[in-house]
């Protein structure tokens, strides 16, 4: 069974077509990123997963059921979701943010407790150091790192990613995306990861979906992807071009 | 009037003062504050309601308890007429703050919220008031001592409290009597004012 399904859907607001026929199958266990430029419709495309946005047209299935045949507060606590905004509650520590799915879930005190120092530490958070701090506490890549933990915490099968490390410092965009690929690598999780970065979709994505204008563009592995000739993929691929070019001449101009 | 009198006087106006006080901010609160949070769900009554509360804030409070006597029902003379126009002025800054408190909740924890599979029940009470708390109470503390000032002109339709003192003085030319009255309204005021202030502050976690 496909993990999460997009059949011909269409988004229309305002008169604009956000996403165009849209259709895509999630495969359990990879991770599928949605790259394109901004307005390309991917935050819609993901927000549609969990139910925070419903097509005008076609459907969306998750693990089998369309999205409107779901109970959305079922179906919302079963995936993960991180966005770049991370959006912790202030008022919560670390340790409450951490546990408020298992906590709508009505899991035990002690579980709770238990599952949230096993995630902090699977994230590299010390428990014991952060577990009862508030977010305003953290720096940027700490904030994130709770965002993830937050995400993971009710053990969902699916983790929806909206541009997470966008706005952190390359040093730390770095780290958490290695930390991404280890946590992949243990957990065998289905995610669908949005980003408009190039590097960061062919390092992290077993299979890349360029979205342009609201239609899919190109789906190919990251290695089919480098070869593609689609227009808008050598345009992403320019910008690669680009980077490489540039630091092949930096060290001709220091000699 | 001896000097016992004076102060047994003022003790009792005083306390009267204060039960009319706290009975108009306990229902200005109770249709104040879901009545805000109704708002926030409710873009389009937004303009209406809080225009009525506009309105309301801008009747020269003299001219309002006038208005109220002649109206059935929560008109006449007395405390009851008073209790109503004391929780029409409160109204605005109670709902004018719940609403503003709780739409400043920033949009990326709202969404999160309701990402993660909270009813909209969940997110109002763990998410959304608790973040608006202080907001809220700085409304209500800016209504309660409004009205402990306002209410001293309830007096002039038979509502008692210490605005009584007032219009006696005013009315026998007596500094001692407008003072009797002024000095513990403000006191009265003073105190809210710390003590609202001080919960206010315990809500810092914030």
């Amino acid at each position: 069974m496909t993990a999460v399904e997009f059949r011909q859907v269409s988004y229309r607001a305002g008169g604009l077509a956000i996403l165009d026929q849209f259709t895509l199958a999630v495969q359990p266990g990879e991770t599928l990123v949605l790259l394109g430029r901004s307005g390309a419709g991917k935050t819609t495309a993901l927000k549609m997963v969990n139910g925070l946005v419903f097509p005008t047209t076609g459907e969306i299935v998750v693990e089998g059921r369309t999205t409107t045949a779901w109970d959305l507060i079922e179906l919302r606590r079963s995936i993960g979701y991180v966005i770049q905004e991370v959006g912790l509650f202030p008022h919560l520590t670390v340790a409450e943010n951490v546990g408020i799915v298992p906590r709508l879930k009505s899991w035990t005190a002690e579980r709770i407790a238990a599952r949230t120092r096993e995630l902090l530490t699977q994230v590299d958070l010390a428990p014991e150091e952060f577990a009862g701090r508030y977010p305003r506490q953290l720096s940027g890549g700490q904030r994130q790192r709770v965002g993830v933990a937050r995400a993971l915490a009710a053990e969902p099968r699916l983790l929806l990613f909206d541009e997470p490390f966008g706005a952190l410092d390359p040093v730390t965009r770095l780290e958490l995306q290695n930390q991404f690929l280890a946590l992949r690598e243990r957990l065998h999780k289905t995610c669908i990861f949005v980003t408009h970065d190039v590097r960061e979709a062919l390092r992290l994505g077993t299979r890349i979906a360029l979205l342009d204008r609201g239609r899919l563009e190109t789906l190919a592995t990251p290695d089919q992807f480098l070869k593609s000739l689609g227009p808008q993929t050598r345009g992403f691929l320019a910008v690669l071009d680009q980077e490489l070019r540039a630091k092949g001449e930096e060290p001709q101009s220091h000699t | 009037m001896n000097r016992s009198g004076l102060w047994g006087d003022i003790l009792s106006l005083t306390a009267e003062h204060f039960v009319l006080v706290v009975v108009s901010m306990a229902i200005a609160v109770a249709i104040g504050l879901p009545t805000g949070i109704l708002l926030t769900r409710k873009a389009p009554l937004r303009g209406w309601v809080l225009g009525f509360a506009n309105v309301m804030q801008t009747i020269p409070s003299l001219a309002l308890f006038g208005f109220l006597i002649p109206i059935p029902f929560i008109g006449g003379i007395g405390k009851r007429t008073a209790i109503v126009a004391l929780v029409l002025y409160a109204l605005l800054p109670i709902l004018r703050n719940t609403l503003v408190g709780i739409l400043g909740v920033d949009p990326a924890v709202r969404e999160s919220a309701v990402a993660m599979g909270m009813t909209g029940r969940q997110l109002l009470f763990q998410v959304e008031l608790p973040l608006a708390v202080r907001t809220i109470l700085a409304g209500i503390r800016v209504a309660t001592v409004t009205t402990i000032g306002t209410a001293t002109i309830a007096a002039a339709i038979g509502a008692g409290g210490l605005g009584v003192f007032i219009f006696r003085g005013i009315a026998s030319v007596d500094t001692t009597q407008i003072l009797a009255g002024a000095i513990p309204a403000a006191l009265l005021a003073l105190i809210s004012d710390g003590g609202l202030g001080w919960i206010e502050k315990r809500f810092s976690a914030v």
